[in-house]
């Protein structure tokens, strides 16, 4: 379980571009369950993920991850949380170019200080589950939408998270990727990963698979909330 | 092969090169100790006291037993010798 | 240590993404490194030459100054000298300099004293009117053993001399535009009155003497300016120390302008490279990572280049005679020596090198990223 307690989240505090994105989010999310934030742009989703992923500070508020609180972990402790435990798909796939597939895939784990010819079994599996299997040596930038798409959530997880956080994943995909992209999702749910998504697209929030919705806007939970 | 491998590679190469050099360097004086015995026995022979390097003008050919003056004895409004004279500087004991 | 290489093989292959322009880089910091490189080595050969060759120079040397001159010194200044205690030995050197119209180039002339010999030179007694040639003036006159040259005397006469032997290529550095010529003959040929020589040469019973010697010419013949052997050796040690002089200004000019080289290309990380940093920060990467990142791009180039650039100067100056240089240093001396520079390489100029080249350009590229690399994992994502 992961509980949020009076989550706010200020940007640029005390100047005159000051903005509120989250004005006090309780929540709990459920492990092994799919829970989808769902709400307009500029409702505070993508923030809200941001600090459930261990990847910003909340301004206020508390947060437990599995009894363990981690709102004051020093910055090492936290990078290391997020390493092991989440894998980020973003919207914009974030891919780096000029390098190959099978290379952005196992980019996550360089740093990790496995042994390379492991991370690039692992990597290879992954191409493999995912019918990536004879591009692995090309360059990103020429592969298709839907092959980037799942190059994405190939390189979210080679470190074998078990909470998959995904930030409007189906903004630049069209119908067929966008039900595709859920089929690889129930998958992932069926090993009993944690999925969390941030979408506005019905395809995403209306699917048999979700657990949880919660309602956002303007920086608070609508519905859903403690 | 992996691509640090490569570059360890090319590294140990160019270390093995430095190696390489070190040892012809040593190997090669050497070789020529004879040939330095001979120009030294000639300098003594013949009282030489500085080295055949640039040979336009007195105090670029002999600066060891040049003096202050030697460079301006030419003649007036002569022209300094380039580029020894920039690259000959004038020992240190004429300063005295 | 899988961390540094698995970190050091994305760097690679994200130079290799760019290969034209980072090719570029290497190739223009090898040039750099190249010619610096080839400076130390060339300038402390020669040094170490010269200190090596010159260590039987004359012990003390005594020259006249008149009116500022240097100007011709009376044999009966020996017997002066002699008396002094601790003087071993005193002898006039007979030597000066002739201009050679014909060809443009100025020769040296040497008397030497019958009684020495130059091994491996075939002249015992240099009879009148023959020479011995130093391998310059044979190369660049074109004159032979048995060849005879044209002199002009001091008061227009035509003097002819046969050349008896040439000197070898290997005295070169000493002794290029060397002539050895009899006492008659130069005295023929310069004019110098009897009575005089050029200098003299003192040689005494203990080195630790010379310096209290040399004080006590200049106290008996006050005109006299004596030079002692440690001065002579450390003409060169001076003018040919690398980190001296010239040299230094040479130096420090290519350091500089390479510096700013080096900052000038990483100072503008550009909006691809923030981005890119931003995405291995998102995907899990730390400050630290990518500042490691940053220190194996600045590692590969500099020390490719270095390694390259060092070899290149080594065979460049060694192997091929500097022969870069060569037209710098002509300048106007139309006899030019050729010799051929035995290699003094030590550590220190290597690890001074080392320092000076792959420690700045490291530093310039990590520094100006260093800010990048702070930023937040979730900057992509806004």
């Amino acid at each position: 379980m992961i509980r949020l307690r009076e989550i706010r989240k200020v940007f640029n505090s005390g100047r005159p571009s000051e903005f509120t994105a989250l004005r006090g989010i309780s929540i709990d999310v459920e492990l092994k369950k799919v829970t989808v934030l769902k709400g307009p742009s500029g409702s505070g989703k993508t923030t809200l993920l941001s600090i459930i992923g261990c990847m910003a500070r909340p301004t206020s508020g508390r947060i437990w991850f599995e009894e363990r609180e981690i709102t004051s972990l020093p910055e090492r402790f936290l990078t290391e949380i997020r390493r092991k435990t989440f894998g980020f798909v973003f919207q914009q796939f974030n891919l780096i170019k000029g390098i190959s597939v099978i290379e952005n895939v196992m980019l996550p784990s360089y740093p990790c200080g496995e042994d390379i010819r492991e991370i690039r079994k692992k990597a290879l599996e992954l191409i493999q589950f995912f019918n990536l299997s004879g591009k692995e040596s090309s360059k990103i930038e020429w592969l298709s939408g839907g092959e980037q798409q799942r190059a994405a959530i190939a390189r979210a997880l080679i470190n074998d998270p078990s909470i998959i956080i995904a930030d409007e994943p189906t903004a630049h995909l069209d119908t067929k990727l966008s039900l595709e992209f859920m089929g690889f999702m129930k998958m992932l749910k069926e090993r009993e990963k944690t999925i969390i998504i941030a979408s506005h697209d019905p395809i995403v929030y209306e699917s048999d698979i979700v657990d949880n919705v919660l309602n956002m806007r303007d920086g608070i939970v609508i519905t859903g909330d403690l | 092969m992996r691509r640090s491998s490569i570059f360890f590679i090319i590294v140990l190469s160019g270390l093995i090169g430095l190696c390489l050099i070190l040892l012809h360097s040593s190997v090669t004086i050497r070789e020529r100790e004879d040939e330095l015995h001979l120009k030294a026995e000639m300098v003594k022979v013949l009282g030489l006291t500085d080295l055949c390097l640039f040979t336009e003008a007195r105090y670029t050919r002999n600066p060891s037993v040049a003096d202050i003056h030697t460079p301006f004895q030419d003649y007036p409004f002569s022209l300094e010798h380039f580029p020894s004279g920039s690259l000959m500087k004038p020992p240190g004991h004429i300063k005295k | 240590m899988n961390r540094l290489r698995n970190i050091l093989d994305f760097t690679i292959s994200s130079l290799m993404r760019r290969k034209g322009r980072n090719i570029a880089l290497i190739v223009v910091y090898t040039f750099v490194v190249f010619i610096l490189a080839s400076v130390i080595f060339f300038t402390e050969a020669l040094r170490r030459e010269a200190t090596t060759i010159l260590r039987d120079a004359p012990e003390i040397v005594v020259q006249r100054v008149i009116a500022g001159r240097h100007d011709l010194i009376p044999l009966r200044y020996i017997d002066k000298i002699k008396a002094i205690p601790g003087v071993r030995s005193v002898k006039g050197r007979l030597w000066g300099y002739y201009f050679d119209p014909l060809s443009g180039s100025n020769y040296t002339l040497i008397v030497v004293d019958p009684r020495n010999s130059l091994s491996g030179v075939n002249h015992g007694d240099i009879k009148e009117g023959t020479i011995i040639i130093g391998s310059g003036i044979s190369r660049s006159r074109i004159v032979h053993e048995g060849d005879t040259m044209p002199f002009r005397s001091f008061d227009g006469i035509p003097l002819y001399l046969k050349v008896k032997d040439v000197l070898s290529s290997e005295s070169a550095i000493i002794a290029a535009d060397v002539i050895l010529i009899s006492e008659k003959d130069y005295k023929k040929l310069s004019g110098i009155p009897s009575g005089y020589c050029t200098d003299l040469v003192i040689s005494v019973a203990n080195t630790k003497e010379i310096p209290t010697i040399a004080r006590k010419i200049t106290e008996v013949l006050p005109d006299t300016r004596p030079i002692v052997r440690d001065e002579i050796l450390r003409t060169y040690d001076s003018v040919l120390n690398w980190r001296s002089g010239i040299i230094l200004m040479i130096f420090w000019g290519a350091l500089a302008a390479f510096i700013i080289f080096a900052w000038d290309r990483a100072t503008g990380l550009s909006a691809e490279e923030k981005r890119e940093i931003g995405i291995l920060k998102a995907i899990g990467w730390e400050t630290s990572d990518v500042i490691m990142m940053k220190f194996w791009e600045g590692i590969v180039i500099s020390l490719t280049s270095f390694l390259t650039g060092m070899i290149l100067a080594y065979l460049h100056v060694f192997f091929s005679s500097y022969s870069l240089f060569k037209p710098v240093l002509l300048g106007w001396s139309v006899l030019y020596p050729e010799f051929r520079l035995t290699p003094f390489i030590d550590t220190y100029q290597i690890a001074t090198l080392l320092f000076l080249v792959v420690i700045p350009y490291t530093v310039a590229t990590i520094v100006p990223s260093w800010r990048a690399a702070t930023v937040d994992p979730d900057s992509v994502m806004k």
